[in-house]
């Protein structure tokens, strides 16, 4: 009922997610921010169970600035990626799993923009694009169908409004309102809230 | 860290666990202590919560029916925070009490309101209360809204999954301003200006939602929050009672 997208360019990553907190068949909230800021270029985007999805997302974006305090260095894309990984595997035998869906996004000095793609039973993929919910039943095919890998960052935009469209005609849920931001060299940029009009 | 676990460097935590030696849940009366060095939570020793809960739950055995047999609203506006509670207590279809206050006064900037198991709300908001005092005198200002309200929730994600049953909303007046944080039994701890929770919520929201402006006068918000928990409780059979109604002011 949460969803999730991530894109990646050539040397950004374009992710959005939907504003809605929900507890059974009330929205409790229109305004929620399902992404995590872990350092100045990683964005973790956190959907699933109510309670683990904080808790989780927090736990690594502590631990992800302990590192820096450590050691004096950021973690990159990749690493931060591996290491939520690592806990998810760590919890997901044990007696409280986390029921969490993760999208993390990255830019590193060396390596360029990344997209990384967890789900609840801790699988890890880099992906050029990904999506979390119902919604991406919908919308993968519109991404599979119009991505190429040197897109622009209009295009990428375009790319989402076609998505967030395609939910709004499709899907059974009203999720009027996306977060949506972009992260290139210069860091973390907040973009313009997608809404949608009533149907 | 990754690092650190390459280069075979063992945390703190880890460290100071085995000098201790222990790290079994322990059944003692004053088990939630902030700042230990062990992490303790009190469950009876040798029984597991979580099978013991199904066992209550399937057919055949005694069935333990957790209603949240409540309605309770609070919405913030121009002149402060209302919060408005019914006082039916239900066990299963039985009425217990028409009386009970379901709203607990941390100090008088803070309040608790209770929805879900009466027991398990009036219990941990008083250790809330407690830990609300302790830090008050520790730190020589009020705890804000913020930090209550995690302090909530952290109580709650330590014992997931053990059937707590708790739909709380602290409300109240920090340095921030007014301040509503929705706190349940799942580890959900949402900041917003109106939240409705209990088996009545959905009815409250309706009557909210469309009556609802933020520069209503005093008069209004308080006739707004009573129609909310009166219309709550003419449709809902597990609200019912009399409206208790407060007011958050700076």
């Amino acid at each position: 009922m949460e969803y999730l997208i991530g894109i990646q360019g050539p040397d950004f990553v374009l992710v959005a997610a939907d504003n809605v907190a929900a507890s059974s068949i009330i929205q409790m909230k229109h305004d929620y921010d399902k992404m995590f800021k872990l350092s100045e270029k990683i964005l973790l985007l956190c959907v699933g169970e109510a309670g683990d999805t904080v808790q989780f997302a927090e736990y690594i974006q502590k631990n992800v600035q302990l590192y820096k305090m450590r050691n004096g260095y950021e973690l990159s894309p990749s690493a931060a990626a591996n290491f939520t990984r690592k806990n998810l595997a760590d919890y997901l035998r044990s007696r409280t799993p986390y029921h969490v869906n993760l999208l993390l996004a990255g830019y590193d000095d060396a390596d360029g923009p990344g997209l990384f793609y967890m789900d609840y039973l801790s699988s890890l993929a880099k992906a050029p694009f990904a999506a979390h919910g119902y919604g991406a039943f919908l919308t993968l095919s519109i991404l599979d169908r119009d991505y190429k890998p040197d897109l622009t960052r209009e295009e990428a935009m375009n790319i989402l409004r076609k998505c967030v469209e395609e939910l709004n005609k499709r899907f059974i849920l009203n999720l009027h309102s996306f977060n949506v931001r972009l992260i290139d060299k210069d860091g973390i940029h907040d973009m313009e809230k997608l809404t949608v009009g009533a149907k | 860290m990754a690092l650190a676990n390459v280069c075979g460097l063992k945390n703190y935590s880890e460290q100071s666990g085995q000098m201790f030696a222990t790290r079994r849940l322990i059944d003692r009366p004053n088990h939630y202590s902030f700042g230990t060095k062990i992490q303790e939570f009190a469950v009876p020793v040798g029984e597991e919560p979580v099978g013991f809960l199904k066992s209550c739950n399937t057919e055949g055995g005694a069935r333990f029916e957790l209603h949240h047999g409540t309605t309770t609203l609070s919405f913030k506006f121009k002149h402060g925070v209302i919060v408005a509670v019914d006082s039916r207590a239900s066990t299963g279809s039985y009425i217990a009490t028409c009386e009970y206050n379901k709203v607990i006064e941390i100090n008088p900037y803070l309040l608790g309101t209770m929805s879900g198991s009466a027991a398990d709300c009036k219990y941990w908001e008083r250790l809330l209360a407690k830990e609300c005092r302790l830090y008050r005198l520790r730190n020589n200002h009020r705890i804000s809204v913020a930090a209550a309200s995690k302090l909530l929730c952290n109580m709650m994600l330590g014992y997931r999954g053990m059937g707590l049953s708790v739909g709380s909303m602290i409300c109240g007046w920090d340095k921030e301003g007014p301040g509503i944080y929705y706190v349940d039994d799942n580890g959900n701890r949402l900041s917003g200006r109106m939240f409705s929770t209990g088996s009545g919520s959905n009815y409250a929201y309706g009557v909210l939602d469309s009556g609802y402006k933020e520069d209503m006068t005093v008069e209004e918000a308080y006739e707004l929050g009573r129609r909310g928990i009166v219309h709550a409780t003419h449709r809902d059979s597990y609200s019912g009672g009399v409206v208790n109604m407060y007011h958050i002011q700076e």
